[in-house]
């Protein structure tokens, strides 16, 4: 590879995850998990319960330590320095299965608190950027309510709301609709989808595989904390390579 | 029984009275807050990745939990000239419900913050927020309004404490009533009515934790 194409490559990743393991205790749950993401891509990440999907994303944030290998995000090395894992994680948004929108907060505070405490803009441009954003998910007439004031899908919009006003260069999404009543799902898939299309680099854990179909520029498949294929969308439904994707596909498409 | 009431000492001494009840209000708030200010302190060092600190916390828990509240104002009033500290009655008296009510505080703010979700703590973490941020901003209020009911009764319980500094003379209800019997042998007559005065203290020291409770705790929650 000459120079300037390794260059071009590490400016166009903007995750790189190299061999890396992490242990809880003596209990491996990733094994050298190779991943590399293109600006703009999105990634479906699916596997059984237990095959460390939720782990490996929450890596991407170091909301958990990894002890081997190597994570890039946007060109900075996730080691544990809390200087780069502050930097990461104002370019990277997270989008939890239980929406972890702050009780005491209204919708709009929500949006606004990381902007003010953690970038340092002002009151007035986190708000215009909130109100912003908030109309984006479509619900900004919530703005002053309180999110048990919300519904479920409502308030995983807003929660979505709320890491894009960090303006990150990726969203990390956890089981965005798993805990969401089936008649739900749809909106906070839609708002999904429309992010997708404005070129947000995503990474999704979700067995949504309408959407996966629909959005993904590869699934990859996960067990027993290793990768165990990735392919592109068709070819993933289609043409599954390992006995157990083809195992895990029957389950979850004879489940819809 | 030929005991005829007569209330005329204590009518007499009523302004007295009376000012000392703002006495035993001042003994309360003043150690309220210095207990607030121990009980998150406290909580916050007792998270710390420092062992030391930690255990520090959980030793001036566990001493002070389980000594005699009255024996503490000794000790304090007593026994800190004998390192230079030479303190009144009623600072000393403020520090030392500001001490033991923030031993009990620690412990149940504690309370309050471990029943709020880690994903809370997560979500915060995730929008760059700090660790100190987080819980300052994020888990704090809930954690507060968890365990809401249990500091209340714990700080009316710090309110009625304040009696016990009668023994060291601070100023307050108890040591100015305690002058009035022996001056007058009227001692139902003051008691009883102290009883009353001490009820409608406690009384308004429950409003005033309603009144907070309802500024600042009273966002929705399912
Ligand atoms: N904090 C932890 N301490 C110890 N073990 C853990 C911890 N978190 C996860 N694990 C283990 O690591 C493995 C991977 O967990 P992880 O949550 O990443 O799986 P997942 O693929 O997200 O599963 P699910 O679909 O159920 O969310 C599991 O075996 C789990 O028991
Ligand atoms: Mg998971």
């Amino acid at each position: 590879m000459t120079q300037a194409a390794i260059q071009a490559d590490a400016s166009d990743a903007m995750i790189t995850m190299t061999g890396v393991g992490k242990w809880y205790g003596a209990f491996q749950a990733l094994h050298n998990v190779d991943i590399t993401v293109a600006q703009g891509e999105k990634i479906v990440l699916c596997g059984p319960s237990g095959s460390g999907k939720s782990t490996l994303i929450r890596c991407i944030n170091h909301l958990e330590a990894y002890q081997e290998g190597e994570i890039r995000v946007g060109g900075m090395l996730l080691g544990h320095q809390s200087k780069t894992i502050d930097a990461v994680r104002r370019e990277v948004g997270m989008v939890f299965q239980q929406f972890n929108l702050f009780p005491h907060l209204t919708v709009l505070q929500n949006c606004m608190l990381a902007p003010v405490k953690a970038l340092g803009l002002g009151k007035a441009d986190a708000e215009e950027r909130a109100r912003q954003l908030l109309e984006r998910v479509k619900i900004s007439e919530q703005a002053e309510k309180y999110p048990a004031q919300l519904s479920g899908g409502q308030q995983q919009r807003v929660a979505i709301a709320r890491a894009l006003c960090m303006r990150p260069k990726v969203m990390l999404f956890d089981e965005p609709t798993s805990a969401l009543d089936p008649e739900m799902v749809k909106e906070v898939l839609d708002t999904m989808i429309a992010l997708a299309e404005e070129g947000m680099t995503m990474i999704c854990v979700t067995h949504e595989m309408g959407f996966a179909r629909q959005v993904a520029d590869r699934v990859i498949f996960m067990a027993s904390g290793a990768i165990v294929e990735e392919a592109p969308p068709a070819e993933f439904f289609s043409n599954p390579q390992h006995e157990r994707t083809r195992k895990f596909l029957g389950e979850i498409l004879g489940r819809h | 029984m030929n005991y005829t009431l007569d209330f005329t000492p204590v009518i007499d001494g009523l302004p007295s009275l009376l000012s000392a009840c703002l006495g035993t209000f001042f003994l309360a708030i003043c150690g309220m807050l210095l207990a607030t200010v121990i009980g998150i302190g406290g909580v916050v060092l007792r998270q710390s990745p420092i062992k030391a600190l930690r255990w520090l916390v959980i030793g001036f828990v566990e001493i002070i939990r389980n000594t005699p509240f009255l024996v503490q104002i000794f000790f304090i009033y007593f026994a800190l000239p004998l390192a230079g500290i030479r303190l009144d009655p009623t600072p000393t008296a403020i520090i030392a419900l500001g001490i033991n009510g923030g031993a009990y505080a620690i412990e149940i703010i504690r309370g309050g913050v471990q029943s709020i979700s880690k994903g809370q703590m997560e979500a915060g973490l995730a929008l760059g927020l700090h660790k100190a941020q987080v819980f300052r901003l994020i888990i704090l209020k809930p954690a507060l309004r968890a365990i809401y009911p249990s500091l209340t009764s714990q700080f009316v319980l710090l309110t009625l404490s304040t009696s016990i500094a009668s023994a060291i003379s601070a100023y307050e209800l108890t040591s100015v009533s305690q002058r009035i019997e022996s001056d007058s042998f009227r001692s139902f007559e003051v008691y009883f009515t102290v009883t009353v005065f001490y009820l409608v203290i406690s009384w308004v020291m429950m409003r005033i934790f309603a009144f907070f409770s309802a500024r600042y705790f009273s966002y929705p929650v399912k």
